[in-house]
């Protein structure tokens, strides 16, 4: 997935390139039940089964972005029909939180998105997905690996000048791994 | 044999890393007198043409404390670099960016203007600011550039070795010191620091709930403490679960809460992430309005999750902020946006 570039349109311009965690008991069947319904909805979405959405570790959300996603669905089961009893509970209290730190970091709320879509609910990943591309379409590129590039200009003139005169530095000599010394 | 040479330096810091050099007390004796010390800015008159005029590597080991801020920092982490063989990051600045590093959620030109202008006491009716270059009596002094973001120091330069804290024991510095000197090094990169958790050493383990079930979120100056119950069981955001341990649990034998400053253990790659989810998925709550009632306890996500580790944190900068000082295009709404 690393080198993929974002998905061109029909006149080859940019739209959003979504990551979607579905859990493996509703959100990801619903998905695909949409499939074998052969119910179509726009194709921006890289979807990531997982056992639950209480396994989705705020981390992959914040890596998504900055590998490159322009938005992060969450799909889980409704309230009470957790197939483990409190995962989406566990999702839902820490999207709450989640989504109001990324917006203290400048991350507009629209891109993080969470919904409860059932097993029996194909039709519902087709309205969501439809609806969150176009919000983020509207909202543009998130472009954080680019905005890192840009941020590090300011650096990559001293490092280049010092990668030309620094000879290569003589090797030094193995060191034991088996002595590991911590305090 | 010529005693090996060491170099301490500081770069955006406060220098409480360099009073932990001066806490090793009358053990700093016995590190004295087993090396050469060619550079310490805060204590003692060497030059920068002096480490200038050492050969490459002609340092055995260089202790830099504080974050990459500035032009003159910049090119420092590069000369120490150069000169010498272990360079190692000490402190929570020069390993994870640490409060210097909070400055990432504003613009450079904010933060000038604000120090230089609208800070409440600061009287500057001219609006003077630094300026990189001027004369006077013939001279032209020349003053380093800030940088707009605030960098660890292994994101200018590589880094052997890390010694986190704010600021490091003398506990710790003295294993890593004498971990050096006797050549019994880990392989590059590591953390000198035990990988684990510090509820794991705290004193106060026993008394944490399995089950915390917040209820409500205080913070430590809003409530009466409890100088023998986990912080966590007081509803009070301890960062011990998400922070490595090392430190001896010294804040929390001070009856204040753990606010994370060793940062993550090896396995994590987002501090600040990892102790949202741990605190969230505790809550007691389950429907929106009374999560939102319980997280309302915890105004700054960021400045609370953060506090240490925001350059080197996975998002690392507020995302809408400018590389050059103009800002790019606006995310959310209140931006302004200047072409």
């Amino acid at each position: 997935m690393e080198n993929e570039t974002p998905p061109p349109s029909a006149n080859g311009s940019w739209t959003p390139r979504i990551i979607a965690f579905f859990c493996n008991w509703c959100t990801y069947t619903a998905a695909d039940l949409a499939g074998v319904s052969r119910v179509k909805y726009a194709a921006n979405t890289r979807t990531v089964r997982l056992m639950c959405s209480g396994r989705i570790d705020p981390q992959f959300i914040l890596e998504a972005f900055a590998k490159g996603a322009d938005g992060v669905l969450i799909g889980g089961c409704h309230p009470n029909d957790c197939h483990y009893a409190e995962g989406n509970y566990k999702m839902l209290r820490r999207f709450r939180l989640l989504r109001r730190m990324l917006k203290d970091m400048g991350i507009a709320e629209d891109r993080l998105r969470l919904e409860w879509i059932s097993a029996a609910e194909g039709e519902r990943v087709k309205s969501v997905i439809n609806d969150m591309v176009q919000k983020i379409t509207a909202l543009g590129p998130l472009n954080l690996p680019e905005r890192c590039e840009a941020w590090d200009r300011e650096v990559t003139r001293l490092e280049q000048a010092a990668a030309q005169t620094t000879p290569p530095l003589p090797s030094t000599p193995p060191i034991p791994t088996s002595e590991v010394a911590h305090a | 044999m010529p005693k090996p040479k060491v170099a301490f330096y500081w770069c955006a810091s406060c220098g409480g890393c360099e009073e932990t050099v001066v806490d090793l007390a009358e053990d700093i004796l016995g590190v004295v007198e087993k090396v050469d010390i060619v550079l310490w800015p805060v204590a003692m008159d060497f030059k920068y043409k002096d480490v200038e005029a050492l050969p490459d590597q002609g340092i055995f080991a260089t202790l830099l404390n504080g974050a990459i801020r500035s032009t003159e920092q910049e090119k420092m982490a590069h000369l120490l670099r150069r000169k010498s063989r272990y360079l190692i990051a000490y402190g929570s600045c020069a390993c994870t960016g640490g409060i210097p590093a909070l400055a990432n959620q504003f613009e450079r030109e904010q933060i000038l203007q604000f120090n230089y202008e609208e800070a409440p006491s600061v009287v500057n009716e001219a609006k003077t600011r630094p300026q990189l270059a001027f004369e006077e009596n013939g001279r032209q002094p020349h003053l380093p550039e800030l940088h707009q973001v605030v960098r660890a120091l292994d994101q200018v330069v590589s880094v052997d070795y890390y010694i986190p804290g704010c600021p490091p024991t003398p506990k710790i510095t003295k294993a890593a010191v004498a971990a050096l000197l006797d050549g019994r090094l880990p392989p590059k990169g590591a953390v000198l620091a035990p990988d684990i958790a510090l509820c794991e050493e705290c004193p106060r383990r026993d008394s944490k709930p399995t089950d915390v079930a917040f209820t409500e979120f205080k913070r430590s100056h809003q409530k009466l403490l409890d100088p023998q119950l986990c912080f966590l069981a007081q509803g009070v955001v301890c960062m011990g679960p998400a922070t490595r341990q090392g430190c001896g649990a010294q804040c929390i034998s001070g009856n204040m809460p753990c606010t994370g400053c060793f940062g993550g253990t090896d396995r994590v790659k987002d501090q600040g992430a990892k102790m949202l989810s741990s605190l969230c998925a505790n809550l007691a709550a389950k429907d929106e309005k009374e999560i939102d009632a319980v997280l309302a306890g915890i105004p700054d996500p960021v400045g609370t999750f953060y506090r240490y580790g925001m350059a080197r944190s996975l998002l690392r900068r507020k995302v809408n902020l400018s590389s050059n000082g103009s800002p790019m295009a606006a995310e959310v709404t209140g931006t302004k946006r200047t072409v």
